[in-house]
């Protein structure tokens, strides 16, 4: 069908979509009445039964657990269809040989200014510190793996902003990135085994729970605070590296003419 | 805080169609990248401090940066078939 | 005002839909998804607020003052995460479209080729 049929279609079928909505949204609690008990119950149970003071992490890690270790495996398999999907094909080599014409020459970025290269090169240091901070401390103030992971995960870029494309390439197609990422997954699964082994169920929380507020509370809410930081941060560096590989590719052997 | 409360709304909205409404793929990776900040601001003001942070890191460098990087392979891409075609038109004749 | 937010969500999904069917580039669509993406973000907010709450974090306040709440925050979390992994596939599969047939047009690529 053509492109006004469509939008026509569209445009009735959104009007009735919306008059059902707002219809069925006159019966939600009204904004601001929350009535729900679940979310009061964890409110004022969670620091006592569990020593942590971030209820969130709480929900995320120890009362609800096992969603995210589904939402683990989602990330683990989109990094390996995004690693696949945009492999280096055979016929793509031959067609990348030594006659690179002008077109593709005139749209190279130019080389990055000494003030960039001195303020990434400086952060790259704090970023990784502010990364680890941000993942040790999910317990206590907002944060967690997932944050402290894409954190860490964007280090490694300001390497390659600042020019140095050797380091880039050595850094993120290390062996410990994938090893990283695994171990953060198995990491996971082993910690639920834990529970299993001592005999509650998969994911109790059977380690020693600590003094609230200080980094060793919460019992295997920090171990898989660390899990999972590892397991994201590899995973977004394998992804964003299968996106910048060809890049990389063209300017360094620009770079050895 | 009420008036914070429903203009930071309004602004979402505003916002979000903004995004939408930009054909250009280029200009509205920007424009999604904002988008996110907004978002974010907007978890801060309703009290959800930990969505927020993550909306940052995600939404709002993670999330352009690959569609950045998609945006320029394609582009690539193109110019390279459009050597190979002239090339062949060359050849041809 | 009490069902403001929810409208919005409701809005926002509509023109994120708007923008997948009426545009030219998979990268577009892709972009628009990322929009209906953020409309459950607002009503899962809104469903979970409490006028004059704080942050369910209890490290500076007593544990017994009155708490937005944090389940529904728990799966926002999951949400945004869920959200870059699939733009991540959607751009792989939009770049390797454009090496099999040249264009990015979702209109172009209308018959299915070999």
């Amino acid at each position: 069908m053509n492109r006004t049929r469509r939008h026509v279609l569209f445009f009735a079928s959104a009007v009735l979509l919306f008059g059902l909505l707002a219809w069925a949204m006159h019966d939600l609690p009204p904004f601001g009445h929350y009535r729900g008990p679940y979310g009061d119950v964890i409110n004022a149970t969670t620091v006592y039964e569990r020593h942590i003071t971030d209820a969130i992490t709480a929900v995320n890690f120890d009362f609800r657990g096992f969603d995210t270790l589904g939402e683990e495996s989602i990330l683990f398999m989109s990094v390996i269809g995004v690693t696949t999907l945009l492999r280096r094909q055979k016929k793509e080599k031959k067609k990348d040989g030594p006659d690179e014409s002008d077109e593709i020459e005139k749209h190279r970025a130019p080389e990055p200014s000494d003030a960039m290269k001195v303020i990434t090169l400086g952060l790259v240091g704090p970023l990784v510190v502010y990364g680890l901070y941000i993942v040790a401390h999910g317990q206590i103030t907002p944060g967690g793996g997932f944050q402290g992971g894409v954190i860490l995960a964007t280090a490694p870029l300001l390497v390659y902003l600042a020019g140095d494309l050797k380091t880039f390439k050595r850094i993120t197609t290390h062996s410990v990135v994938e090893i990283a990422e695994a171990a953060g997954i198995f990491g996971f699964v082993a910690i639920g085994c834990l529970g299993l082994s001592v005999g509650a169920q998969f994911l109790a929380n059977v380690l020693p729970l600590g003094e609230t507020g200080t980094i060793l509370s919460g019992g295997t809410v920090q171990l898989l605070n660390i899990a999972t930081g590892l397991a994201v941060a590899g995973g977004f560096v394998s992804a964003i590296y299968s996106f910048l590989e060809q890049t990389i590719e063209m300017r360094m052997e620009g770079e050895k003419d | 805080m009420l008036i914070l409360q429903i203009a930071i709304l309004i602004f979402v909205g505003v916002t979000g169609t903004a995004v939408v409404l930009t054909r250009e793929v280029r200009s509205q990776v920007i424009g999604l990248s904002f988008y996110g900040l907004i978002l974010a601001m907007m978890f801060f003001i309703y009290q959800a401090p930990d969505v927020a942070l993550s909306q940052i890191v995600i939404g709002a460098v993670a999330l352009p940066l690959m569609f950045m990087l998609a945006i320029a392979k394609i582009r690539r891409n193109e110019l390279q078939r459009k050597q190979l075609k002239e090339q062949e038109e060359r050849k041809a004749a | 005002m009490s069902i403001f937010p929810y409208l919005l969500a409701a809005y926002l999904f509509l023109i994120g839909l708007y923008g997948v069917i009426s545009s030219r580039s998979f990268v577009h669509i892709a972009m628009c998804l990322a929009v209906v993406q953020s409309s459950t973000y607002v009503l899962l907010l809104a469903i979970g607020y409490k006028v004059g709450g704080v942050a369910p974090i209890f490290a500076d306040v007593p544990v017994g003052t009155a708490a937005v709440d944090p389940v529904v925050q728990a799966l926002m979390l999951t949400d945004i995460v869920v959200e870059a992994t699939v733009v991540a596939l959607l751009l792989a599969l939009a770049v390797q479209v454009q090496k099999a047939a040249g264009t990015v047009d979702p209109d172009k690529l209308l018959e299915l080729q070999g």
